[in-house]
């Protein structure tokens, strides 16, 4: 792999100054922040429109937010730290991964150090503290939340790892701004099997890691079937807040990174604020396509029986191992 | 007169006063006839002096069979220093229920029953409180500190317990379920009611006859004209009213369309249980323009106003046109989700209650018909000829599918069913409102879109209500759910809940 460091080695000195590149990560934050919640909120426009609904504004997330912000946080008795450090750690761990991941520009700071497993992990560590915050009251739909939480995350999240995998072996770099330098390089390999294949793999880790029909019903308010919803039913106000937040970067940089891993134009490389600018939009486009494809797949399908759900996520799972074989062998 | 009127058979069928030590034998015997105990009621008829001391208790037991229809009434005088009945329990499930109620609320203990259990009252309740003697008095305060309800506690590696309700996250009636659950698995499920108690029957007790009407349409919102017609009926049946075919066809169309509207939001709101939003919006859709269509026809999108003993207004009758439209929708509708494989997936083999679980319960309406017994009073006890024949609709899986089909079908029947009602009325003012002054015991019983409903009053001679004792479909078919769910997942609960969907309202009354 030593061509690897070599790439980034390029890479680094073709990117401008420190600042800069720290500028656009904090840029890249902001942008996964605020357009998370818009991201959640167009998907529930478009399935809206597609029941025949009105559905509420886009917006509507942005302004659930700041009435939360505004409400005490009320944890519940027996709570110890865990619940209280929980939404914090989902929070920053989707803020580093967002300012680590190559979203609107493919120099941003640290680029060297945005690798595959470092990205994947920071977003399996929000993970499991929501997972820790939920068994922390002691209620038992906390616990049956984090539990199927738990369940469906043991097997999306080596889905992921191993899907973009199979564009690291393709690019010869674990490097996520490396993959996406290569991948503009070279547009030929967009085509591939293996990229095919792992885009596939991925989708479903996006539904999976994200909640949506068909794992879980975001929608929904009957407690037993909940899987997300009944994880976080003890927090409420600033904190709730913080977790809602925390989902809807997620669900933004998910979807922002699979779009610039596979659809990479756009991604700005060689700095200059106009390019940044442009690079925003772009990405505002490509992630705001991928989530109406996505409602609009939930609106045709229902909600899988939990048992099935894992099938679902071992097939993701094999189409990723199968990406990674198909792109070893042909090397 | 008075001459002809005595030498007609009494309509409900026969009545009779039974020793309490014959009390068994007898019940047993129509019930091995084939006879399901449908009502048992308490009265408490008290003393001239006013002083009660438990003097004057009485039960009936209703016996119902059909077709062709048959109606048998038993009667016990209790013992007035020891209220007691021998319990039927060994005999009939539901018996056990109605022994319950009545040892809850009318302090008169069943002899032999193997689970006597509180029913409907509360922890809070004082215990040798009786709210339905006539010495009961206003209500005490409630406890505070009583013992909680005994839930069967299953033990075992890795069984915990998951208590939900009785204030849920959705906008659904109060009801605390306590699932013990292995993994995701349910062991057990104990369904614990009651929260919802109104006193309803003591509300009727005094009321001039025509004046139960209001009360009835407010049994259970969603049922307004089914439990409304259940009472016209068994007042009717007292007071020997004749009513005219057309009023009684009026009633069935304006029953029938209860049962399309709620059918309807039902097999919406199994789509929105399994995530399927589409299916869910064009059933609200759906249900919106049937409520609509039933505010033009009576005045009101809940039936209600139209029924009252002897007489049956509708201020229009639904048009062919219409009734198409709405079959063809919900024919969309119904495709739309079953051809959705995941839908699909979802609703077979969930939460399945056999043939043989239903029947030894007494499940009735739609939740007995999904699984293979034919029971519909519509057959077995109509109330008028209605000049079609009437075929139940059946499934045998037992499971959410056959429910969700049973619904599906009984819809587009019931829609074919209203447009052949609407060809044959000649009068949409039918009837006479003129009760006579007279007494007397008289049962109604009809087909609601949850199950069959029976009504037994009691009419003094100065036309007031004695008693009026209801029997919703969901207060015995309840315990079947909790029968269904033994080895369903947790999170198809709310699915198979809803599947059922009983009332709350009309079980706790």
């Amino acid at each position: 792999m030593t061509a690897t460091f070599a790439d980034v080695a390029t890479l680094s000195a073709a990117s401008p100054g420190l600042w800069a590149r720290a500028g656009a990560s904090v840029l890249q934050v902001a942008a996964v922040a605020a357009g998370g919640p818009l991201l959640l909120g167009l998907m529930g426009k478009v399935r809206a429109r597609a029941e025949g609904r009105i559905g509420p504004p886009i917006t509507q997330g942005l302004w659930d937010l700041r009435k939360l912000l505004r409400k005490e946080a009320i944890r519940a008795e027996h709570t110890s730290a865990v619940a209280a450090l929980a939404p914090l750690v989902l929070v920053a761990s989707a803020a580093l991964a967002a300012a680590v991941t190559p979203l609107v520009t493919t120099g941003p700071v640290v680029a060297g150090g945005a690798d595959v497993f470092v990205v994947v992990y920071l977003l399996l560590m929000g993970s499991v503290a929501l997972a820790l915050g939920g068994l922390d009251a002691g209620t038992a739909f906390g616990g049956m939340g984090s539990s199927r939480a738990m369940t469906i995350g043991a097997i999306s999240e080596p889905a992921l790892l191993v899907g973009i995998l199979a564009l690291a072996v393709q690019a010869h770099t674990s490097n996520l701004p490396g993959i996406v330098a290569a991948s503009l390089a070279h547009p030929g390999w967009l085509a591939s099997p293996q990229r095919l294949l792992a885009l596939a793999a991925l989708v479903v880790v996006v539904i999976a890691e994200t909640g949506r029909i068909p794992v879980d019903n975001p929608s929904t308010h009957l407690e037993l079937t909940m899987i997300h919803e009944a994880m976080i039913l003890e927090y409420a106000g600033s904190d709730l807040a913080l977790v809602t937040v925390g989902e809807a970067m997620r669900l933004g940089l998910l979807l922002g990174l699979v779009a610039n891993l596979f659809f990479p134009w756009g991604v700005e490389g060689s700095g200059g604020g106009l390019a940044i600018l442009i690079g925003l939009v772009v990405l505002g486009a490509k992630t705001a396509t991928l989530a109406a494809l996505i409602a609009l797949v939930e609106v045709s399908t229902a909600k899988l029986r939990l048992f099935r759900v894992p099938e679902l996520l071992a097939g993701g799972f094999v189409l990723a191992v199968v990406a990674v074989t198909t792109g070893l062998v042909a090397r | 007169m008075t001459l002809h009127e005595q030498a007609a058979p009494i309509p409900a069928g026969t009545s009779e006063l039974v020793a309490t030590g014959d009390l068994q034998a007898r019940a047993a015997a129509l019930l091995g006839a084939g006879f399901r105990l449908a009502l048992v009621a308490g009265h408490d008829d008290g003393h001239d002096d006013g002083h009660d001391d438990g003097h004057g208790l009485r039960v009936v037991y209703v016996f119902c069979a059909g077709p062709p229809d048959r109606r048998v009434e038993l009667q016990v005088r209790l013992d007035p220093d020891r209220p007691a009945v021998p319990s039927l329990a060994a005999w009939s499930f539901p018996a056990s229920r109605f022994e319950r109620e009545l040892a809850d609320l009318f302090g008169i203990e069943p002899v032999g029953h193997p689970f006597l259990r509180p029913l409907v009252r509360h922890q809070h309740w004082p215990r040798d409180w009786h709210p339905m003697r006539r010495d009961a008095g206003p209500a005490p305060p409630m406890r505070s500190d009583a013992e909680p309800f005994p839930f069967v506690a299953v033990e075992g590696p890795g069984v915990y317990e998951i208590p939900v309700g009785p204030v849920h996250a959705g906008l659904i009636e109060p009801g605390h379920f306590r699932f013990s659950v292995v993994g995701e698995t349910i062991l057990k499920m104990k369904a614990r009611l009651w929260f919802v108690h109104r006193g309803i029957e003591q509300l009727f007790e005094g009321r001039p006859a025509a004046d139960g009407v209001v009360l009835a349409e407010r049994i259970s919102g969603d049922t307004a004209a089914a439990h409304t017609l259940a009472y016209c009926l068994a007042v009717e049946d007292a007071l020997r009213v004749e009513v005219p075919h057309d009023a009684q066809l009026l009633r069935a169309l304006v029953v029938e369309l209860e049962r399309i509207t709620n059918h309807v939001a039902d097999l919406g709101a199994l789509c929105n249980d399994v995530g399927f939003g589409v299916a869910h919006a064009r059933a609200l859709t759906l249900r919106e323009r049937l409520l609509r269509l039933a505010g033009e026809i009576t005045g009101h999108r809940l039936l209600r106003g139209t029924m009252r003993p002897g007489a049956t207004t509708l201020r229009r009758l639904p048009t062919e046109a219409e009734l198409a439209d709405v079959a063809a929708l919900v024919e969309d509708l119904v495709g739309l989700a079953t051809s959705n494989t995941v839908v699909m997936d979802r609703f077979k083999g969930t939460a399945v209650l056999s043939r043989d679980d239903a029947e030894a319960i007494g499940a009735l309406g739609v939740v007995a018909r999904a699984s293979g017994l034919v029971v519909d009073a519509r057959v077995a006890h109509p109330f008028a000829d209605v000049g079609t024949d009437l075929v139940p609709v059946v499934e045998e899986s037992g499971d959410v599918l056959a429910r969700f089909s049973v619904r599906a079908r009984e819809v587009a029947a019931s829609l074919r069913l209203v447009a052949e009602l609407a060809g044959q009325v000649r009068s949409l003012d039918a009837g006479a409102s003129d009760l006579p002054r007279r007494g007397g015991a008289g049962l109604g019983i009809v087909e609601a879109w949850r199950g069959t409903i029976v009504d037994r009053v009691e009419v003094e001679a100065d036309g007031r209500l004695a008693r009026c004792k209801v029997v919703d479909p969901s207060f015995l078919t309840w315990p079947a759910l909790s029968v269904a769910l033994a080895d369903t997942i947790v999170p198809d609960f709310p699915l198979a809940n809803k599947s059922f969907n009983l009332s709350y309202a009309g079980n706790d009354l």
